[in-house]
């Protein structure tokens, strides 16, 4: 907002955000010291390390944020719905539509809800023919890959149904500011460091070392645009046989019902027997 | 101990064909270019047929069957697709013992677990998936679920009929049609079971069955026109699968190896935990991807338990896979064989201490006695590597959490067993273990009810229950 200073008074000069990584819950610089420029500002370019390095945290991290209780989890991103209300202008400057923001707010507070739920809806007692108590149970697949898609409402769509059943996530975002102002969201929401790591950078640089990555369980291609790309990486992916959630022909729409699909791809089912007796 | 006297089911319940063609479009054709190969019993080696081997141009003509009967097929009410299904599994149950004896003869399992435990399984499975066909809508995959397409199916030599069932019920209770593989060792059942979806009277084309060896599965799930590849095998193919279905757009779900750690605790009922063993590890030769394949026994009671599972194994007896008294049959294949064996010496020069009953093996045929091996460290081949034969690693633990980090130190995730007498620990330890089956106090179970598939590189998919219905649906 230009303001009409007289001479006399100094103007004040802002104070800009340095846009950086988030991994494990702290925001490094890129470790190869490189950035680039997105709408005039320097932003961090991820590395092939610091891809790896966001791997370890999410791994680190899985297992206690796996064995929190679902209650807790969906408390948690009910949290963060509230601290993407309280960003809402910040989001709407960087050209996020207020509507867009609305949707994001409601995507966060639908998952949050399914937290405690979707062990009921996908799992269940299993009726077998014969004297024995047989359990199914979601659980979540590890630690997961996102290349997201460049929305606000698309990068929400796609980690939050990851983290919601106790996986954790590294995400290669699109939109570089977007995503790392949702960063500075979720490192205020109770969110333990290391479940959502965000990369900035090129996707098509740092992803195929995610697709091939020992240590990742799940790939979601949702924000791979080029076809060729997405068979690549699919194919690197097949290495460790990781589940892969392809996007559908022409685009994901985020503003339609998400349905559980972005759930139940990175959960794995367990069945538990064990017979009846005296 | 007791002599038994030989109690051999007759073979004169199943009459092989010298020969059986491909089964495409509702009836049996010889392969285009002429290639047949034979299938043996490995009990024996003599040779029970000769089989079309199926070459990329029978592969076009059998896709191109099932998807022109997709149309009305899926078309078709579930309410009468179910009843198709129906009869399937009245079928299989009218002419089981013909079936148990044909895939005893054919795999070389014992008639007393193709018998009480495949067949029943098989005619349960269609039972349980025909009944899904007209309540789709209420399966909790969205109001209006719809079939892929064409599904082709590969299957493996362990269960062949069992394996059978577990692919082509679900795809056809959803509305899909096959085109299904069976191993290359084990190719007659599925023949059998072409001619039970004759007798049921199923559309021509819904059905499609090549036989052959790996080229056949190749051509089979990179065909363009097929929607849905379902695999169950060894990793290492399942991975060649995965890459090639990269990038199509098919739906693939993969059942693969696995190398299943059996825990058992100090507190455990020693007797059950050993037949639990004996069970997990040498229930069909242990050719079982989900077979209790490391035993970790606590410290404490190792010596104890060890002696009774070794009393316990020298009173398995080994041989005719048609004798009803058989507990271990024979290995499906010569391959088979070698792999079990190589294994195996290699556990014996890594360090491992062999041991196996005293048991007389048959002259003809492929066979391995049962066999343990104590003093594996997690390092060893034989802890590491699916064997698929009827060999057990014992290594031991001394606290809960070594016993689980033990067991979840493979890539495999398919399943577990737990033995204790403490429920809390039962399922403390169950939500910890990266596998897709536990069976606690109890082992190798199997219900078409209860969904069955693995953990990290053990696949991906469920079979089975209303879970095995997502694979089929879009």
């Amino acid at each position: 907002m230009p303001k009409t200073a007289k001479a006399a008074e100094p103007t004040r000069l802002s104070v800009r955000k340095t846009y950086k990584l988030y991994i494990g819950g702290a925001f490094p610089r890129s470790e190869s010291g490189r950035t680039y420029v997105v709408n005039g500002d320097n932003v961090a370019l991820a590395s092939r390390k610091d891809a790896r390095d966001a791997v370890l945290a999410a791994r680190a991290a899985q297992p206690k944020w796996a064995g929190a209780t679902a209650y807790n989890r969906g408390q948690v991103l009910y949290r963060v719905a509230e601290m993407v209300e309280g960003r809402r202008a910040e989001f709407t400057t960087l050209g996020v539509p207020a509507a867009e923001v609305d949707a994001t707010i409601d995507r966060l507070v639908w998952y949050a809800g399914w937290s405690d739920k979707i062990a009921q809806v996908a799992g269940g007692a299993n009726p077998v023919a014969g004297p024995f108590f047989n359990i199914s149970a979601p659980e979540p697949t590890g630690v997961v890959a996102i290349v997201a898609p460049p929305s606000l409402l698309g990068l929400v769509s796609v980690v939050a149904p990851a983290v919601v059943t106790g996986n954790t996530v590294v995400v290669l975002a699109a939109d570089p500011q977007v995503a790392v102002t949702l960063a500075e969201v979720l490192a205020t929401s109770d969110v333990p460091g290391g479940v959502v790591n965000i990369l900035t950078g090129r996707y098509a640089e740092t992803a195929p070392w995610l697709a091939s990555h020992a240590d990742v369980n799940g790939l979601d291609l949702t924000g791979v645009e080029h076809a060729e790309l997405a068979a690549e990486l699919e194919r690197a992916a097949a290495g460790t046989l990781k589940r892969v959630l392809r996007p559908g022909l022409g685009g994901t729409d985020f503003t339609a019902d998400p349905g559980l699909r972005p759930m139940t791809a990175f959960l794995e089912t367990k069945t538990v027997w064990h017979p009846k007796g005296h | 101990m007791f002599e038994y006297a030989p109690a051999p089911e007759s073979r004169s319940v199943v009459e092989i064909a010298s020969s059986y063609g491909l089964f495409i479009d509702g009836s049996f054709e010889q392969a285009v270019d002429g290639n047949v190969f034979k299938t043996v019993n490995p009990a024996s080696e003599e040779v029970l047929a000769e089989v079309a081997a199926a070459g990329q141009e029978d592969v076009d003509r059998a896709v191109a069957a099932a998807r022109r009967a997709f149309a009305s097929w899926s078309a078709m009410p579930g309410s009468e697709r179910a009843k198709y299904l129906f009869r399937i599994a009245r079928i299989i149950q009218e002419r089981s013992r013909e079936l148990a004896v044909l895939e005893s003869l054919d795999n070389g399992k014992p008639i007393k677990e193709s018998r009480d435990v495949d067949l029943p399984l098989v005619a349960a499975h269609f039972f349980y998936y025909a009944g899904w066909a007209d309540k789709l809508a209420y399966a909790g995959f969205g109001p209006d679920p719809r079939p892929l397409g064409v599904a082709g199916q590969v299957i493996p030599w362990n269960f062949p009929l069992l394996m059978l069932a577990w692919k082509i019920a679900p795809a056809l209770a959803t509305g899909n049609t096959v085109v299904l593989k069976p191993a290359e060792t084990t190719p007659l059942s599925a023949l059998f079971f072409a001619d039970v979806c004759r007798q049921a009277e199923l559309p021509p084309g819904v059905v499609n069955i090549v036989t052959g060896a790996g080229d056949t599965g190749a051509y089979l799930v990179q065909h363009p026109d097929v929607n849905k590849v379902a695999f169950t095998g060894s990793t290492e193919v399942g991975r060649e699968i995965a890459r090639a279905v990269a990038g199509t757009g098919k739906r693939l779900t993969l059942e693969l190896g696995g190398k299943a750690a059996n825990i058992v605790f100090d507190d455990a009922p020693i007797d059950q935990a050993v037949e639990g063993i004996v069970n997990g590890i040498f229930f069909n030769q242990g050719h079982v991807c989900c077979a209790g394949s490391r035993l970790l026994v606590q410290e404490s009671i190792a010596e104890e338990l060890l002696t009774s599972l070794k009393r316990r194994m020298a009173t398995l007896r080994v041989g005719d896979p048609l004798d009803k008294n058989t507990d271990v049959g024979a290995i499906n294949s010569a391959a088979q064989l070698a792999r079990i064996t190589e294994l195996s010496e290699i556990g014996a020069t890594e360090g491992a201490e062999r041991w196996s009953p005293a048991c007389q093996l048959p002259d003809r045929g492929f066979w391995f006695a049962p066999t343990i091996f104590t003093g594996v460290t997690q390092a060893h081949r034989i802890a590491r590597e699916e064997i698929f034969g009827p060999v057990l690693s014992v290594l031991t633990f001394r606290t809960p959490a070594e016993a689980i980090e033990k067991a979840n130190n493979t890539p495999y995730g398919l399943s577990a067993g737990i033995w204790t007498e403490k429920g809390s620990r039962i399922l403390s330890v169950a939500d910890k273990l990266r596998a897709g089956v536990v069976w606690a106090n109890t082992f190798n179970k199997f219900d078409p009810t209860s969904p069955f598939g693995g953990y990290k590189e053990s696949g991906y998919g469920r079979e089975g229950g209303r879970h095995g219905l997502e694979a089929y649906l879009a």
